[in-house]
């Protein structure tokens, strides 16, 4: 078993500084023009232009800029930022919390909630039950982030006048937020845990307990939720990928200071050492999440430790 | 199924789908959407830029089914005319992903070895990036414009079609008929086209369907941002965005637009969604 995690956290470490290179060197390739110019802006004059050069390190050679680059990542410096004119881990900092809550609290209700309508779709298979269900979740599942975000906030914030709109005061802030999240989330799971569940419910073994007269909810709980979860664990692991997307979507509509909402607003403020740090934080923090998914896995599938 | 004539996998597959009702009417609502929209001029009388001041912040009505906009402009034009560039960058990126990853999960599976390792490390690499994230990234980097976005897309959709056809392939590639191919001195060129290729199509026809879907919202959530199509440009995600600050007093430019998109993924998730049951054996028409 340590072996295992062993190995999958070597794979993690070089899979980090290998998206930390990609960003470095996207920004100084693949970019047309040139950073200082961008970051300037349009009207900025030769002088400020050669200031944020030699502020950024731009005026030495690459493989140079790379390495201190690398040093300075190594001892968790990611730069300055341009608009706050402080470290940019710091200011990461203060976001990330947001961000890590509404991300959090989405897959785990979502997730649950997704698993339970899944486990029931699967054992009321073939009835209106079943059918509800599917129609609900493929009817979730598609409905877009942003819109949704937009929709519950006409409902409950003006309409029913029950949650706040925007901003991150209290708890009452996170509720639509999550919620907008969580929808999706709880159809993909429902789906899944359904096609898994009913798949385990035709095996031999759940035939087998079902033949010795154990009841029901033992052989559900006991017997078939287990290898149902398997699956499950990966997609939910996979899926924060797409929530950290989502987040950037809804952090901008209910104004919470997340790490999506400060990239976006980085890209507006041509704020490049700010748009390199949450890219690569994020992508970091995505990578960890899969880390420790995999390893849960390891716990509940233990042929995957032998591998 | 007591026909005397054999019938081949894609008959009995599409048998299986047209026997589905609700993928069916899904299929006929999607072919009016484009239609409406290929022939937007033809259907509404409106233009979608042009201003229209007395016309402007009204309900929908009979004269405006969706309502217009604070300049006056008809939001069932703009929707319609929209769904051009959402379609289209729905599509083309799909269309992209698909021609890039064919060949790399193609030759990966294939051939093995170095290759398979540089293409599938690549392909990691890609998705170790949340892919809206990546495509935000990438759009500010290369600029906010229709072919950036499409492009993008294409990008962070690379890794799931290159490892679907990778895994296909390999399990194909150990198949009887295709030793049986190369014993009677079939090349590799003919064995991948021939033998895998057909092969791959049918999953690829699900992924990609669902993709496309996927690709739709990535591109609206893009333009959303401000990171996609620029205004007066009609599109769907640019609509919404306008429209959010207007919920308050006028809903319906946030609404119509965004139940258009709802609408054309969720018939694009459920005609893959029968798309796959139609080619799963396991699963009974």
């Amino acid at each position: 078993m340590s072996k295992y995690i062993l190995r999958r956290v070597l794979i993690a470490f070089p899979l980090i500084l290998a998206v930390t290179t990609v960003v470095f060197f996207m920004l100084r390739i693949a970019v047309p023009g040139d950073p200082a110019k961008l970051m300037a802006g349009d009207r900025a004059t030769p002088e400020l232009i050669e200031q944020i050069r030699k502020n950024l390190g731009l005026d030495r050679p690459l493989a140079e800029q790379y390495l201190i680059f690398l040093r300075n990542f190594a001892q968790g410096d990611l730069g300055r930022s341009v608009k706050f004119r402080e470290p940019v881990l710091g200011v990461i900092a203060k976001a990330f919390p947001f961000t890590a809550a509404i991300t959090f609290l989405s897959v785990s209700v979502g997730s649950a909630i997704g698993l339970l309508i899944g486990i029931i779709t699967a054992v009321y298979q073939r009835t209106w039950i079943d059918n509800l269900g599917i129609v609900t979740a493929v009817f979730f599942y598609s409905i877009p982030t942003f819109w949704l975000g937009l929709m519950l906030i006409l409902i409950f914030a003006v309409g029913l006048r029950i949650l706040p709109v925007q901003g991150a005061g209290s708890w009452r802030h996170f509720v639509l937020p999550v919620a907008t999240l969580a929808v999706g989330q709880s159809a993909l799971i429902a789906r899944l845990t359904r096609s898994s569940m009913i798949e385990v419910l035709s095996t031999d073994y759940v035939r087998t307990a079902r033949a010795k007269g154990l009841a029901h909810r033992r052989v559900l709980i006991g017997h078939a939720l287990k290898n149902t979860l398997i699956p499950v664990i990966t997609v939910v692991g996979l899926s924060v990928g797409g929530l950290l997307g989502g987040a950037v979507i809804t952090e901008s509509i209910f104004g919470l200071p997340g790490v999506g909402r400060l990239a976006i607003d980085s890209i507006s403020n041509r704020d490049y050492p700010m748009i390199q740090g949450t890219v690569i934080l994020v992508a970091a923090s995505f990578v960890f999440v899969n880390l420790i998914v995999d390893i849960i896995y390891a716990f509940v599938d233990p042929r995957i430790r032998y591998e | 199924m007591n026909s005397d004539r054999p019938q081949g996998l894609y008959t009995l597959v599409i048998m299986k789908f047209v026997r589905n009702r609700v993928a069916l009417a899904g299929l006929a609502c999607l072919l009016i959407i484009l239609l409406a929209i290929i022939f937007a001029p033809q259907v509404t009388p409106y233009d979608p830029i042009q201003k229209d001041t007395p016309a402007r912040n009204q309900a929908p009505s009979l004269l405006h089914p969706f309502g217009t906009d604070k300049l006056g402009r008809d939001i069932m034009s703009r929707v319609l005319y929209g769904g051009r560039v959402s379609l289209q960058v729905g599509f083309l990126s799909i269309g992209l992903a698909v021609i890039i990853s064919a060949p790399l999960g193609l030759f990966a599976g294939f051939f093995g070895g170095f290759l398979d390792n540089v293409i599938m490390r690549v392909m990691d690499l890609i998705l170790a990036f949340p892919g809206l994230i990546l495509a935000i990234w990438l759009v500010s980097l290369l600029g906010a414009n229709m072919v950036n976005v499409i492009i993008a897309i294409a990008f962070f959709s690379l890794p799931t079609y290159a490892r679907l056809i990778r895994g296909i392939t390999l399990s194909i590639r150990e198949m009887e008929y295709v030793m049986a191919a190369r014993s009677m001195g079939a090349g590799s060129a003919r064995i991948m086209f021939y033998h895998i290729l057909p092969g791959v199509l049918g999953p690829m026809i699900v992924v990609t369907t669902l993709g496309v879907s996927g690709a739709i919202v990535a591109g609206a959530s893009l333009s959303f941002l401000g990171l996609g199509v620029r205004p007066p440009t009609p599109e769907w995600g640019a609509m919404l965005a306008d429209g959010r600050n207007y919920l308050r007093t006028q809903w319906w430019i946030a609404v119509f637009p965004g139940m258009t998109i709802t609408l054309v993924v969720l018939i694009l998730n459920i005609i893959g969604d029968a798309l796959r049951d139609a080619l799963d054996p396991n699963v009974r028409a």
